[in-house]
This record gives structure tokens, sequence and C-alpha cells, in this order.
């Protein structure tokens, strides 16, 4: 795949602030680099808009390796743009063509208030983990890691559940705005460990009501989550946790 | 929703059965006597009552579920690409459960209400006992009877006949299915039908937290054969086989 040079045109979605409303603007952008990658191609536009003395587009970002999930937009009606399993800053320009237009947007979910452009508060997330999503250990030294036993298969299903970067796309995806992946996610990652057994009926039942709580849609396994998810998390940790709650509320005290 | 759904699809499966006896060719003689068994048997009529609640039950939650999730994103997407990433049905299903209920609605009233309430004509059935050939009748239009059905045994020059008196429910299906409207409506709302079950019933169980790759398989293969084609092709043969008869 040679470089090659595009024109783009970009609708980016501008909002001064959480309170105000917010609309789209639309910027041409010329000898676009195909091998920028989508975060550098806004880094561009910025600049170019620092020259002309207007506001740069406020953008969420950190790695730019694919692991932090920071990065979000909405590209072209997708999470993290048209690819597969990755995010937006390691998406590049060549996944698009030469001359189309480009329509870029935050997040949209009630729990997940744009604070500035394309910035969201992704904070309900934060609340979520803060409500269960951790196990409780005794201070001082750390057990031998290979002290307990653990099936290589729950190891496995719990390392891919654990590979969810927290981005959001999940909700971003959903047409419910569901955060079901995410925090289903965030309760089997431990579920399938031994350390997670003494908090698991808890846990389940914090989350869900912490998730309930921050005003997510209900889950209607579309499954759209799973299929933009940049982690491919499987939609398996959904029923998971439902049979988690089910039992839990079932047999809580 | 999955519990009412997954019930309302068992319901499914027995109306189809039931009614398959429509294409038997004896004048509506079994599906009018089926038409009896099933509203005045005791424990049919329990489960019908539990039916009518599964199904408001379904409708009302459905709705709170469209209306909630709906809040959950305040400000739409100026672009948004469903189709990347998950089916129509499962994107639509407060739209298809709307034609549903719509159906439901006009289907009982065509049927179910004139049949309780209604005015549906008698009619007599002279079987031979000998050969099993029956013979119809129409009671006069004015002819009302104490009970749903009336049996009696007659001996004639001719032979042994068992004479039954029954609400021609039969009558009204065939009458009915000769308007090209109502019978456009079955087949839109059957689709509808399909289309609702094969996101519906599979998506029951991932509710239940029954999602596995040893399950799936089964349970996807139902609820695509027999739940979106099966039983919608079933239901829509009933209105063009009396529309083309």
């Amino acid at each position: 795949m040679s470089e090659q040079n595009i024109n783009v045109t970009l609708k980016v979605w501008r909002q001064r602030n959480s309170q105000s409303k917010g609309g789209f603007e639309t910027y041409p952008l010329n000898d676009v680099s195909t091998d920028m990658s989508f975060l550098e191609m806004f880094d561009v536009l910025n600049e170019k808009l620092i020259q002309e003395g207007k506001d740069p587009v406020a953008f969420d970002h950190d790695c730019r390796e694919g692991i932090c999930g920071m990065c979000s937009m909405f590209i072209n009606g997708r999470p993290h743009g048209p690819k597969q399993a990755v995010t937006t800053c390691q998406l590049h320009m060549r996944s698009f063509k030469n001359g189309e237009t480009i329509v870029v947007e935050p997040w949209r979910a009630k729990p997940f208030p744009v604070i500035k452009d394309l910035v969201v508060d992704r904070s309900a997330f934060d609340r979520i983990i803060s409500a269960g999503g951790f196990i409780s250990v005794n201070t001082g030294n750390a057990q031998d890691a290979n002290a307990i036993p653990i099936a290589k298969d729950n190891a496995d299903e719990s390392f891919a559940a654990a590979a969810c970067i927290g981005c959001g796309a999940c909700v971003a995806a959903c047409k419910n705005a569901s955060a079901m992946l995410f925090v289903s996610a965030k309760v089997s990652q431990l579920a399938l460990l031994p350390q997670g057994q003494p908090e698991r009926k808890q846990r389940v039942m914090d989350m869900v009501a912490q998730m309930d709580n921050e005003g997510f849609g209900a889950c209607t396994n579309t499954g759209a989550c799973s299929a933009e998810c940049p982690k491919e998390i499987s939609l398996t940790n959904i029923a998971r946790m439902n049979r988690d709650f089910l039992a839990a509320e079932m047999t809580a005290k | 929703m999955g519990l009412t759904g997954l019930f309302l699809c068992t319901f499914l499966v027995v109306h189809m059965i039931g009614n398959l006896q429509l294409f038997k060719n004896d004048q509506g003689l079994a599906f009018n006597l089926y038409a009896v068994l099933m509203t005045t048997n005791p424990f049919i009529k329990t489960v019908s009552y539990l039916l009518y609640l599964s199904i408001i039950g379904h409708a009302v939650q459905g709705i709170y579920l469209v209306f909630k999730n709906k809040q959950s994103r305040p400000v739409q997407y100026a672009v948004y690409d469903g189709k990347a990433s998950s089916t129509w049905a499962s994107r639509n299903m407060g739209l298809l459960g709307t034609i549903l209920l719509v159906f439901v609605a006009v289907h009982l009233s065509d049927f179910w209400f004139e049949y309780k309430f209604g005015h549906v004509p008698y009619a007599t059935y002279a079987t031979n006992l000998e050969n099993g050939d029956v013979k119809f009748m129409p009671a006069p239009p004015d002819y009302k009877q104490f009970n749903k059905l009336e049996e009696t045994t007659m001996s004639t020059p001719e032979g042994q006949f068992k004479i039954t008196i029954v609400k021609n429910l039969y009558l009204e299906v065939s009458e009915g299915f000769k308007s090209p409207w109502l019978v456009i409506f079955y087949l839109l709302s059957m689709c509808a039908v399909s289309f609702h079950l094969y996101h519906g019933f599979q998506s029951a169980f991932k509710s239940f937290g029954i999602n596995h790759p040893k399950i799936n398989g089964i349970v996807n293969f139902i609820g695509t054969w027999i739940f979106a084609i099966g039983i919608p092709a079933g239901f829509a043969a009933m209105p063009l086989y009396f529309f083309f008869k």
C-alpha cells in the first residue's frame, strides 16, 4: 500500500460546553497523507484552525496505541470508525476515500454529557467500577501468584473480559445507549477468578444498580456493542452477568 | 420481556397446530368443535387468562422499554450506521411489536369477540356413523341454543347419524378471508411476526443468561426455522387458502 494524499471534508460536531446546544461545522482538509492516523489528521486540522485564529476541536486522546481507551469519536455513524477491532487512534486515513465527507460526532448518551466538542464525560463508568468492580485484599505481602490454582479456560476468559479498555464504544453503538457490555466485562473478569468469589453476588447487584442509576438504557441483545467493540469483548459476558444477577437477586439476604 | 415472549411463542405453536384443522375438508366440523373445546375446557380457559395477561404485560413492558431507552440518548446521532453492527429486526422490535399489537386487536375483534359476543350463525353437521360422511346444513339465521354444542344420535332408513349443532366460526374465517385487504393485512402482520421472532426468540435466552456455543446452535435453529419461518408461513397459508379457495 503506497502512501498518497487525499482530500476530505470533515463535518465535526462543535459544542462550546455541556450547556450549549452545539452543531456541525464543515472543514475541508486537503493533502491528507493516507498514512496518518485519524487523530493525526485532527492534529493537522487543529494546527490549521489555530493558525487561522480559531478555536481548535477538543477531542480525547492519550496513548495513541489502542490500549488506553481514551479516544472516542463517532465516525460516519460508527464508534471508532469503519474498521473492526480498532480504536480511533489506530484508524488510518487509508480507510477513507479521496473526496469523502466524514461526519464526526461525540458519543451520545445521557450518562455521557458532552464537555466540549467531541469530549464527553465518561466518569459514569468510574462510578460503576467504584460500586463493585474490585476485590478486597488484606494489606501486607502479596500472596504467591501460583498459590491459587485457576483453570486455564477461566483464566483465558477472564483475561479476554479484562481486555475492555472502558472507552464507551459499546454505549455509543447501542441503539439503547446501554452499558451492559462494559459492566458485564468488568463483572466477568472477577467472577471468573477465585479472588472474585467472596464479593461476587454483592458486586453484580451493586454494579447493575449503579449502571441503572446513571441512566444507561436497557439491553435488547442487538449485539451492536460487541460488533463495534475495539477489544471484541464477547456478548457471552452479558449473559454471564444476567445469570449472576438473577442468582444474586434470588439468593441475596 | 423474555419470559412473556417465550410463553407467547409456545402459544403460537398450539394455535398453529389447532388452526391446521382449517385445512381439513369437512366444512369446518373439526375446527368448530375445536373452537368449542378451546372456549369451554377449564384448563384451557385458565391458560387463556394467563395468555391475555402475558400479551398485555409484554406490550406494556415493551412500550416502557422503548421510551426508557429513548431517554438514555436525548440527543440523537446525525449519522447512525446501525446495519453495520446489528440486524434490522433487533433494532425495530418496538415497531414490529406495535404492528403485532394492532394485529392482535384486529384479529381478536374479528374472531374472538365475534365468537364470544357477536352473532356467529350455527351450523348442523350430520355425520354418517357407518362411512364417516359429513353432511352440512346451515341453521336458520335466528337460530340460538343454550349450549355451544348439541350432539344427538339419529337413526334413519339411510343409517345411523350423529347430529352436531355448533357455532360456525369456520364460516366467519372463510368469509372473512374473502376480503383482499384483510388478507394483505394478515400477510404483512405475519412478516412482522417473522422478524419479531427472528430476534426475539434467541434474545430471550440471552436475557436469561443462556448464551453458550453448545446451546446457541439449537436455539438459533429453532428461532429461525420454526419461529421466524415455519410459524408465520403456516399462519400466512390460512388467509391465502381461503382467499383462493
